[in-house]
């Protein structure tokens, strides 16, 4: 199948961009930029999975990279603090692994969150489905806020752990997963539940089941994208993961193509690229025509590209279709 | 318990509940008649609120302070919620009524992050948040245990009044029977000479007003006023027409006084639970009655 | 022999209105057994009934000598009791094939980790429901259709798409709601032939919905009739045909 060709594709860009780097022809601030677009990658591919293949419409995703950024953020200090093993530091031996484990229990605890959220809302269509996962992530963020042992609204102080190759990693982990998942017997019932969910009902799919998992897997992906975040800035915030955000990887998701995997990825390099450029000319802007402008313009932007898409051009980029690279179906005929 | 349910958290509760319903309103109307959660009503409101303050200054040269004063900035805020309504609904919304559903929630969204961005980012409105005038001079009154001030009056009068025009409008005028008429059936309606897109179009007016006039209100009761101030508020909002039955006029009326009141005193127990009381209640809903107190069935033709 | 549906007593309402009345049924195993009546008369809710999206405010249902009231849709269909839909309800981003294997998918052993990590007896597994849904196709002449989007496919090849999906379920019973809903005389004459195919073939029992009377009479070994949700005439096509009530419940009172 066309797995080894998505590999070599994988391998040839994380060679590329390494080696760049290493010249420092990619410099720090750049290096940021990508990694930034590999997290938004994991983000998207897994809201993706949620709403564009299973037919959930969840508004809370940011809420599931919060419980990840927090858990493993918590983790990591905590064993920076007690120095275990001894010289516990950027770089230590050692070190990668317990971030790593950290990351994966932050995921690991975001899919127990998605799992219990999955059940009630079970029941739930379209509209409704889409108020009570937004207010669960507004909850979560409220008791965040609440916990002062992990700062509250100040915040928590994470440790920079934080590399390309270990976002690489993961991105590409998560990329792989999901499409192996839809690209089986599995997928195939996720889809259904989304086209039609009493036929997929009366075809012997155990809707309850896939929907759950649809969440649950979903929301482990974002979790390990909240934890590589927050140990990539430093910090994290539970202004971070309210409604608004988790309204950005929506946009990501729509602007790429609901169900198309690729179209999530291009939309977001493309759109993290573009925060840049804006922020940027927004600066620029600011320097010398002495204009007032706040950096809120580039959500603008964004809020307009979400209206756009949906007035002109509802199926996204991609329209729905995936690269030749990603395409899983076995011609038959 | 003497301490969470008294006089004076009852009178909070009404107080915080008038808001609330006017919100209910707007969106149980839009929901009624075209079957989409408006996602950027609270943003109506917040709309709403912060032409209430502009209008204020820029009246207050002319006029002195006052009732008359105040008249005119509530007309203002209601003026600027409808149209901002209306708007929305002749670029993001129409063009999308015959597609799918999830079309035009989605840009609902859109539109609601737009709004919220738009007034955080243009210069002079600023995402900082802003103090609302005194529009009228605060007064309070002590009684029965409890302090009552003019603003509370205000809030419960102004929503009383609003609430019973809308009433007298739907139920004895020949618009409110049209508008009736395109919720239970969009297509008999047009059979029957009805131009639907006009009362969709002042349904979403009036929705829009309310919210305005509420985002007046919270203004002025609650004086901090900034441009995501819309999202909660809106979010407990439809939680409160969804308890008392999505699409039903009295109900949106009914769950917002209730869900003020469930509020107020969950929060005078614990301000977590406060927050989080509005969303029990609508898991609470959502799995025992999803029609809510006075909303019907619709059955699926399977 | 023990028939392979048995109900008894089976009554629903629907709030005040009474559906469906005091129901009494047992279908033969292998036989092509009709359901008929007006519009409205509980038909369809009869199949919802059987099939688990309604649970009956009274009476029993039994399956193979097993109760299957109050089981989940899935569950049902699973044990062997497979339906198409009156208005059709498709798969329409999802290829023919896909929707055939959908309706398989209860069968695949394989777990989610096993797919993610494209194990052997994965893709073994693949590989066999592929051919098998090929099969399948192949017999409703859809095999040229095969990757063909859902949606794009035409009114009377999606009719043979659901039935293809019906049958993938591995039934031993399947609904058929209104198979000839909208077809033209000859396709209805190719429906009949297929429907006496697959009886026979997939040694299913079929119970069916349908108002096209000359395909009823010609294919239905027994016939039920159901008039404001009660049976007013049950027994072999011609003498159902003959009853005056059955006349009088189409064509109304006065004869014809």
């Amino acid at each position: 199948m066309k797995f080894p060709k998505f590999l070599a594709a994988a391998a040839v860009f994380y060679a590329v961009i390494m080696i760049l780097s290493t010249l420092n022809i990619l410099n720090g601030y750049f290096m940021i930029i990508i990694n930034k677009s590999l997290i938004f990658v994991i983000l998207a591919v897994s809201l993706n999975l949620i709403n564009g293949i299973t037919g959930q419409f969840s508004l809370g995703h940011m809420g599931f990279a919060g419980i990840g950024a927090y858990v493993s953020g918590t983790i990591t200090a905590i064993i920076l603090k007690l120095q275990i093993p001894h010289s516990f530091s950027m770089g230590a031996v050692g070190s990668e692994a317990i971030f790593i484990g950290a990351i994966i229990i932050g995921g690991i605890m975001a899919a127990f969150v998605g799992f219990l959220i999955g059940f009630p809302s079970l029941r739930l269509k379209g509209d409704y489905l889409a108020i009570v996962t937004l207010g669960f992530g507004e909850i979560i963020k409220t008791i965040i806020n609440a916990i002062d042992y992990v700062g509250g609204p100040r915040g928590l102080s994470v440790p920079n752990f934080s590399n390309f190759t270990m976002i690489f990693v993961f991105a590409f982990i998560t990329v792989a997963v999901i499409r192996n998942t839809i690209a089986s017997s599995h997928g195939r019932a996720m889809l259904a539940v989304r086209e039609n969910e009493l036929a997929a009902d009366l075809s012997g799919v155990d809707t309850t089941r896939y929907k759950v998992t649809g969440f649950a897997m979903g929301a482990f992906f974002a979790g390990i994208a909240g934890g590589l975040l927050a140990h990539l800035i430093y910090f994290t915030t539970p202004s971070q993961f309210g409604f608004l955000p988790s309204a950005m990887i929506l946009i990501l998701v729509y602007a790429g193509g609901m169900g198309s995997l690729t179209g999530s990825m291009i939309a977001a390099f493309l759109l993290t690229f573009l925060t840049e450029v804006l922020r940027i000319g927004i600066d620029w802007l600011n320097q010398t025509a002495k204009l007032p402008i706040g950096p809120e313009w580039t959500m603008v932007v964004y809020a307009l590209i979400l209206i756009l898409v949906m007035l002109f051009k509802p199926n996204g980029l991609m329209g729905g279709k995936e690269a030749k690279i990603l395409i899983l179906e076995r011609k038959t005929t | 318990m003497g301490s969470i349910i008294n006089t004076q958290q009852v009178i909070n509760g009404l107080q915080l509940g008038s808001i609330y319903a006017l919100i209910a309103l707007g969106y149980t109307m839009v929901y009624g008649i075209v079957r989409l959660i408006n996602f950027a009503h609270g943003d109506f409101f917040m709309l709403g609120a912060y032409a209430a303050y502009a209008s204020f200054y820029v009246f207050n040269s002319f006029i002195g302070e006052g009732s008359p004063l105040a008249f005119l900035v509530l007309i203002v805020a209601m003026i600027a919620g409808g149209a901002i309504a209306s708007l929305s609904n002749l670029l993001a919304y129409k063009p999308l009524r015959y597609k799918p559903k999830l079309s035009s929630l989605v840009t609902a969204i859109g539109v609601s992050m737009f709004l919220e961005y738009f007034f955080s980012a243009f210069p002079f409105i600023g995402p900082s948040p802003r103090g609302f005038p005194e529009i009228l001079p605060k007064v309070i009154y002590r009684g029965f245990g409890a302090e009552i001030s003019n603003y509370v009056i205000i809030d419960l009068v102004v929503a009383a009044i609003l609430m019973s025009g809308l009433t007298f409008l739907i139920q004895k005028t020949s618009l409110g029977r049209a508008m009736r008429a395109v919720s239970q059936d969009k297509d008999a309606a047009k059979l029957m000479g009805i131009d639907v897109e006009r009362i969709i179009t002042w349904t979403f007016a009036i929705g829009g007003a309310f919210a305005g006039a509420a985002g007046l209100l919270a203004g002025l009761t609650y004086p901090r006023i900034d441009p995501y101030m819309g999202i909660i508020p809106g979010l407990k909002a439809f939680i409160a027409a969804v308890l008392g039955g999505i699409g039903n006029v009295p109900g949106a009326m009914l769950g917002g006084y209730i869900l003020g009141l469930a509020e107020t005193f969950a929060n005078a127990y614990n301000s977590i639970l406060g927050d989080g009381i509005a969303f029990a209640v609508l898991i609470i809903v959502l799995l025992v009655r999803p029609t809510g107190i006075l909303g019907e069935k619709i059955a699926d033709k399977i | 022999m023990k028939p392979i549906l048995s109900i008894k007593g089976m009554t629903h309402y629907f709030g005040g209105l009474k559906a469906v009345s005091n129901f009494n049924f047992d279908i033969p195993e292998g036989v092509i057994y009709g359901l008929i009546g007006p519009n409205g008369s509980g038909k369809t809710t009869t199949f919802n009934l059987i099939t688990g999206i309604y649970t009956p405010t009274e009476g029993e249902i039994t399956f193979e000598g097993k109760p299957i009231k109050g089981m989940k849709p899935y569950r049902i269909v699973q044990g062997g009791v497979a339906r198409t839909f009156q208005n059709l309800r498709i798969f329409g981003a999802m290829s023919a094939i896909d929707n055939i294997l959908v309706a398989r998918h209860y069968t695949v052993k394989s777990g989610l980790a096993s797919s993610i990590l494209r194990t052997k007896s994965f893709l073994r597994e693949e590989e066999a429901i592929h051919e098998e849904a090929m099969n399948l196709l192949k017999m409703m002449h859809l095999e040229s259709r095969a990757d063909e989007m859902a949606k794009n496919l035409p009114y009377g090849e999606l009719r043979r798409l659901e039935i293809a999906r019906a049958l993938a379920t591995k039934p031993k019973l399947i609904l058929l709601d209104e198979p000839a809903a909208g077809m033209n005389p000859k396709e209805v004459q190719e429906l009949m032939a297929l429907i006496k195919q697959v009886r026979d073939d997939f040694k299913v029992t079929v119970f069916l919905i349908e108002h096209h009377m000359h395909l009823v009479m010609n294919i239905c070994e027994y016939l039920k009739v159901l008039d404001f949700g009660e049976t007013i005439a049950e027994g072999l096509p011609l003498e159902v045909g003959k009853n005056p009530k059955v006349l009088e419940a189409y064509l109304g009172k006065g004869g014809h």
